[in-house]
């Protein structure tokens, strides 16, 4: 895919990070152009949730740079929350704030970091709920809702700040099953208005359908990365085989 | 929701009277409370009528009874003592108000983690040791009489005001604890979604953090001011004439402990509904308790509120 920004939306070159001992990834080559949507899969503990958090700045890395549009965000003396407001991230466990209403969820951002007007910012909040059928809710505290609309209210929640990019950790993971589509059906409709996005997901059949590319994390390692197509139907590395063999084994691809 | 034969389906009627038919359930259930507030009732009147018997027939009772039970001493001294109370109500509030902010400024202090804060989360903690380690009446003594003896030109001298810095200084330093276990209380989650916002860490406390640390610490601080309302008493030490002065200067006028007594009424009838309140308010929150912080606890109490649901259907 050529675009006419010569640098990639992101980038990410020989990113290690450890948690004590523990070699949480180990060395971690990205790069991700506007409009691509990646999956990252592997089995639990490979890495995918410390890569987004790292992205995002929550978590300290130890070692590499991360540039977001050619500008490096692990530089020092980087003002982070500049960087935040550019990156969104959607949390498996949705981390709405439960004393607010779901407007006041969405606003938050916007009236503090973006300096909007009330009535500027809620306007806008109310078309994304809009958009997303949440409108009816816009009133009440989160949990008065479902986890799918919680967590639909999260994505509203990081697409207010008109985020340059999307990072979504596991945002199905924590869903009863007849709420995830209500939640895949979101992401579908960011991935189709080129919103360039990192998704960590153990949904294969979703990242098969949506993905522009498919990234394998194993032990802290892209192992493999390629085409929805090529990752599934013809994965080059015995680890990857190994992964999806055990998802087909379970009924879930 | 209920499902088609739910609880006004039409077949439940059929079933009532059978033995574990819900009917008959709630019928048993109706009969066992009855009988255990019964007993409860019976127990408690011999417990304490049994008590009043034996301090009555006591062979000090007489003394004991005309030197606290006057009841003609009782009303008379009432209204002075009720009076007096405005001191402490005034003393109460002034200090409640101080401590509440200097508490959590205290408790944000200590909450930072910023290394070029560190003076400022020692000087918090330092604060916060000393004052909880020395006992109230001490430091209303020091203050009360130390400060004004120092005879230093144009310091106050009324015994009013150096008792409300002497509370506010005790009692902000257990309210910070007390607000600071609220901030700790708060899932880290909450904070990173915030962050992750471009929230600054100030913005982050302020509009997310804090919000949720005061409503889950409203009971503690409650029983906290509790414990204010009656330490009030304490600053008669250096001369306030608040209640417990008043009592004692009554007491003396006529050799009896009467007004003693007209003062404990006076707290009880102020601190009982607070002490009430309190408990309400932690029965409320531990019903709520288990939806307010995670998603992942919204989405017990949402499997929770489906079971609700559920149940409706048999």
């Amino acid at each position: 895919m050529t675009v006419a920004n010569p640098a990639p939306a992101l980038s990410i070159q020989g990113l290690w990070k450890s948690f004590g001992a523990l070699d949480v990834l180990q060395g971690i080559d990205l790069e991700v152009a506007e409009h691509e949507v990646i999956a990252l899969i592997g089995a639990s503990g490979s890495g995918k949730s410390t890569l987004l958090r790292c992205i995002n700045l929550l978590e300290p890395i130890d070692e590499g740079r991360i540039f977001i549009e050619g500008q490096e965000i692990t530089a020092r003396g980087v003002n982070v929350d500049r960087i935040r407001r550019r990156v969104g991230i959607v949390f498996q466990s949705f981390n709405l704030f439960p004393h607010m209403r779901v407007l006041d969820n969405v606003t938050l951002g916007p009236r503090k970091v973006l300096r909007r007007t009330k009535a500027d910012a809620e306007a806008d909040a109310m078309r994304l709920l809009e958009r997303f059928g949440l409108a009816e809710k816009a009133n009440q505290l989160p949990d008065r809702l479902s986890g799918g609309q919680q967590q639909r209210v999260a994505i509203v929640r990081a697409l207010a700040m008109q985020p340059d990019l999307l990072l979504l950790d596991e945002v199905t993971s924590a869903l009863d099953p007849e709420l995830v589509a209500e939640v895949l059906n979101v992401v579908r409709e960011l991935a189709a208005g080129g919103m360039t996005m990192l998704i960590a997901t153990h949904e294969m059949g979703f990242a098969r359908d949506i993905a522009s590319r498919v990234c394998f994390l194993d032990a802290g390692r892209i192992l493999e990365q390629g085409p929805p197509a090529q990752i599934f139907a013809q994965p080059r590395e015995a680890r990857t085989r190994q992964f999806l063999n055990r998802i087909i084994e379970a009924g879930r691809l | 929701m209920t499902a088609p034969g739910g609880p006004q389906g039409p077949d439940r009627g059929g079933r009532h009277g059978l033995p574990g038919s819900r009917a008959r359930r709630r019928r048993e259930d109706r009969v066992s409370a009855v009988r255990s507030t019964l007993v409860a009732l019976v127990s408690t009147v011999a417990v304490f009528g049994l008590l009043g018997y034996i301090a009555v027939n006591s062979p000090g009772w007489p003394a004991v009874q005309s030197s606290f039970f006057d009841g003609e001493l009782f009303s008379a001294s009432l209204p002075d003592i009720a009076s007096a109370f405005v001191v402490n109500i005034q003393l109460f509030c002034i200090s409640e108000v101080l401590i509440l902010v200097l508490a959590l400024v205290l408790a944000v202090a200590r909450s930072s983690t910023a290394p070029v804060l560190f003076p400022v989360r020692l000087v918090a903690t330092v604060y916060v040791d000393v004052f909880r380690a020395l006992p109230g009446v001490l430091v209303i003594y020091i203050l009360g009489f130390g400060i004004p003896g120092l005879n230093l030109p144009g310091i106050p001298t009324d015994p009013f005001l150096y008792a409300i810095v002497a509370l506010t200084l005790i009692y902000s330093a257990y309210v910070s604890e007390v607000y600071r276990a609220g901030i700790a209380s708060i899932h880290a989650s909450q904070a990173a979604a915030a962050r992750s916002l471009g929230l600054t860490q100030v913005q982050a406390l302020r509009y997310v953090v804090l919000p949720q640390a005061i409503r889950r610490v409203v009971p503690p601080l409650l029983n906290d001011f509790i414990g204010l309302q009656k330490d009030t008493v304490l600053v008669s030490y250096i001369g306030v004439v608040e209640i417990f002065r008043q009592s004692q200067i009554t007491e003396a006028a006529n050799f009896n402990f009467t007004p003693y007594l007209a003062t404990a009424l006076v707290f009880l009838v102020m601190t009982i509904p607070l002490a009430r309140l309190t408990d309400w308010l932690v029965a409320r929150e531990a019903r709520q308790g288990r939806i307010v912080v995670l998603g992942t606890a919204s989405q017990v109490a949402n499997a929770l509120g489906r079971s609700r649901g559920g149940q409706a259907a048999p």
